[in-house]
């Protein structure tokens, strides 16, 4: 069992990581180019100059909440807030990854106390389970929702379960454990180009198309 | 499959480009757009959230567009867009969107979701599931000049009656003026005024301008509907008419769609830029206004608000004017919190008016105008589209609301007019 486990670890660590980093890397440029070779017609209408006004605002603006909209949707803004934010903490500036980035890339970065990105796991986990339960319950969310959105949410919420399971020794001896998370991460990073989570690329130029379509009427939207 | 069917898809993956692809691709499914939509807000039914309204093209877009969609296909896990389905697509994109672009200002990964709206009707139209009212529109604008059949004879009528309750002249078909004057159907059957407030308030700020006898109509249902060429016809009589004419602009009157058709769509419609320049009745009033060249005396004392019309503001980008001159005129101006590029619409944008089937869903979209009126407390509504005006009126009587007054700026303006110092 002992050694079915390192052998298990041994390939997600090796074989199973440099395949879903190509996966990834390839998808991604794939995915892409399929999007921006649709092109775009340009448009003759003469513009109309307005500061703030552009795609470039826009990429930027959308950061923030519309005007009256926190209000209609407190789960999706504050929740989209805490996740995205928490799963990057634990991603970023957990010192094991920042080790492991150093192995992979040649460098490292300061990280976080170790007690403080367990309890900022912890939030992200439950803000996750959160979430889950609006889409499950909202009419909107449970109305628009397919497959796609619960296996996402599934690829997102397991690397923070494993790994915290696995640091904390639970369930599960560490080693398998510890296999299990790093193959759930290399899920994740298989599924981002082909499922929604090519978002955290693609928003950029759709926010900018956005900014653009109206920035030309002279509306920062 | 059809014939129509064959054609609508095809022109469903000609409108696909790579901000609609963007834009497929980063929607994550959170349901925000929905809480912008009056259509959802106002009646609870999920189906009508915006970007459910575009399923059928975003399935289209991955079964072509994208590796996994295209495998999807083949192996029969993705089924082919069906007549049946556009059918019912029909409702949720024709009835219950009026290209307000409320959604397309809040999504969080940006998605512009009217603009995909807009495209889709194209592909619709097509496929010929468009609503009979707008091709019964569309149609008439081709064969008589408007949507709502009005003739020249019509106009003609109508000038004769302002310049005789106006006194002023009312100029046709005038060559080397400063602009050409566009009417929308809706004005010249219900609200004649706004032709005799133009010439009043042109008289003293010394513009000159014409209507014209080949293009008087300014409204395009060939847009709202979603045929490019019909839609290319209409723009392109506009066009004729101020080039044979020689104006240095064209007004757009008191409608945000015909603005958006002539200002926005125009030049991409028939494939060049203009050599004049569009301009609202509003934006034209404010340029006026900061010239110092349209003086008022007196302001009314009555309590009331704007609506801002979707097509001129949001999506047209004429967004303070409307307010600096409605500050003109009047003395107790109550703003409402979702106001300018978050207003919310009258309900009847898009083509909405004009397509009988939509009425019960029109009707229930004016809940959100409603509770901003009860919320600012007045009964005096001012607008600058007379298609939200005339949505607003019958609206504001299905809700037993009769004592708020709708008035169109240009008219309240002309009203408070300082036409002694122009004698003096």
């Amino acid at each position: 069992m002992t050694s079915t486990s390192i052998d298990f670890l041994l390939w997600v660590r090796g074989p199973g990581f440099a395949a879903a980093v190509v996966i990834f890397l390839v998808g991604m440029v794939w995915r892409l180019i399929e999007i921006f070779s649709l092109g775009r017609k340009p448009d003759l209408s003469l513009p109309r100059e307005r500061g703030g006004a552009s795609g470039m605002h826009t990429v930027f603006r959308r950061f923030l909440f519309p005007p009256g909209m926190l209000r209609r949707g407190p789960v999706a803004y504050l929740g989209g807030y805490i996740f995205h934010v928490g799963f990057g903490i634990v991603l970023l500036f957990f010192i094991p990854h920042i080790e492991m980035a150093r192995g992979v890339v040649g460098f490292g970065w300061p990280g976080l106390p170790t007690p403080f990105v367990d309890l900022v796991a912890v939030i992200t986990m439950v803000t996750l389970v959160v979430m889950l339960v609006s889409r499950l319950t909202d009419p909107v969310k449970r109305f628009i929702s397919t497959f796609e959105d619960y296996l996402v949410w599934a690829l997102t919420v397991l690397p923070l379960l494993t790994g915290y399971l696995a640091y904390h020794h639970l369930l599960l001896p560490y080693r398998t454990m510890l296999a299990l998370h790093i193959l759930a991460a290399e899920l994740l990073l298989v599924a981002m180009p082909f499922t929604k989570l090519i978002h955290f690329v693609t928003l950029f130029p759709a926010r900018w198309f956005n900014g653009d379509l109206f920035g030309h009427k002279g509306v920062a939207s | 499959m059809s014939a129509s069917l064959e054609r609508g898809i095809a022109v469903f993956k000609e409108v696909l480009d790579a901000p609609i692809a963007s834009f497929f691709a980063s929607c994550v499914h959170c349901g925000l757009c929905a809480e912008a939509c009056q259509f959802y807000v106002d009646t609870g039914d999920p189906k009508y959230t915006p970007i459910h309204k575009l399923e059928p093209l975003k399935r289209l877009w991955k079964q072509e567009y994208t590796l996994v969609g295209r495998i999807a296909a083949v192996l029969g896990l993705s089924r082919p867009i069906s007549d049946a389905e556009l059918a019912e697509w029909s409702e949720l994109v024709y009835d219950s969107c009026t290209l307000c672009g409320r959604c397309s200002m809040v999504c969080p990964v940006g998605n512009d979701i009217a603009y995909m709206v807009r495209k889709m009707r194209e592909g619709m139209a097509v496929a010929g599931h468009a609503p009979q009212g707008l091709v019964l529109s569309t149609t008439r604008t081709i064969e008589s000049g408007s949507p709502m059949g009005v003739s020249l004879d019509t106009v003609k009528a109508q000038i004769r009656h302002q310049e005789k309750e106006t006194g002023e002249r009312i100029p046709l078909d005038q060559a080397d003026v400063d602009y050409l004057v566009l009417l929308s159907s809706m004005e010249v059957v219900n609200y004649p005024e706004y032709l005799g407030a133009v010439a009043k308030i042109f008289k003293q700020a010394g513009v000159t301008w014409t209507l014209s006898s080949e293009g008087f109509e300014a409204t395009n249902a060939g847009i709202q509907i979603g045929v490019s060429d019909l839609a290319r016809e209409i723009v392109q009589r506009v066009v004729d008419a101020a080039e044979k004419l020689k104006v240095r602009g064209v007004v757009s009157p008191e409608c945000g769609h015909a603005y958006m058709a002539l200002r926005w769509e125009g030049p991409n419609l028939i494939g060049r830029p203009y050599n004049f320049e569009v301009v609202h009745i509003v934006e034209l009033l404010d340029r006026l206004r900061a010239e110092g060249r349209l003086r008022t005396r007196g302001k009314s004392s009555t309590p009331l608000t704007f609506h801002d019309p979707c097509q001129l503001v949001r999506r047209g980008g004429v967004i303070d004017q409307p307010r600096s001159v409605l500050r003109l005129v009047a003395a107790d101006f109550r703003d409402v919190a979702d106001r300018g590029v978050m207003n919310w619409c009258c309900g009847g944008g898009g083509g909405v008016s004009a397509n009988d089937r939509a009425e019960h869903l029109r009707l229930a979209a004016f809940r959100q105008k409603k509770e901003q009126l009860d919320a600012a407390g007045v009964s005096t509504l001012v607008t600058a589209c007379a298609n939200c005006r005339v949505v607003m009126e019958e609206a504001l009587e299905a809700y037993h609301m009769e004592h708020v007054q709708v008035l169109g700026l240009t008219e309240l303006v002309a009203e408070h007019l300082d036409t002694e110092e122009v004698a003096a």
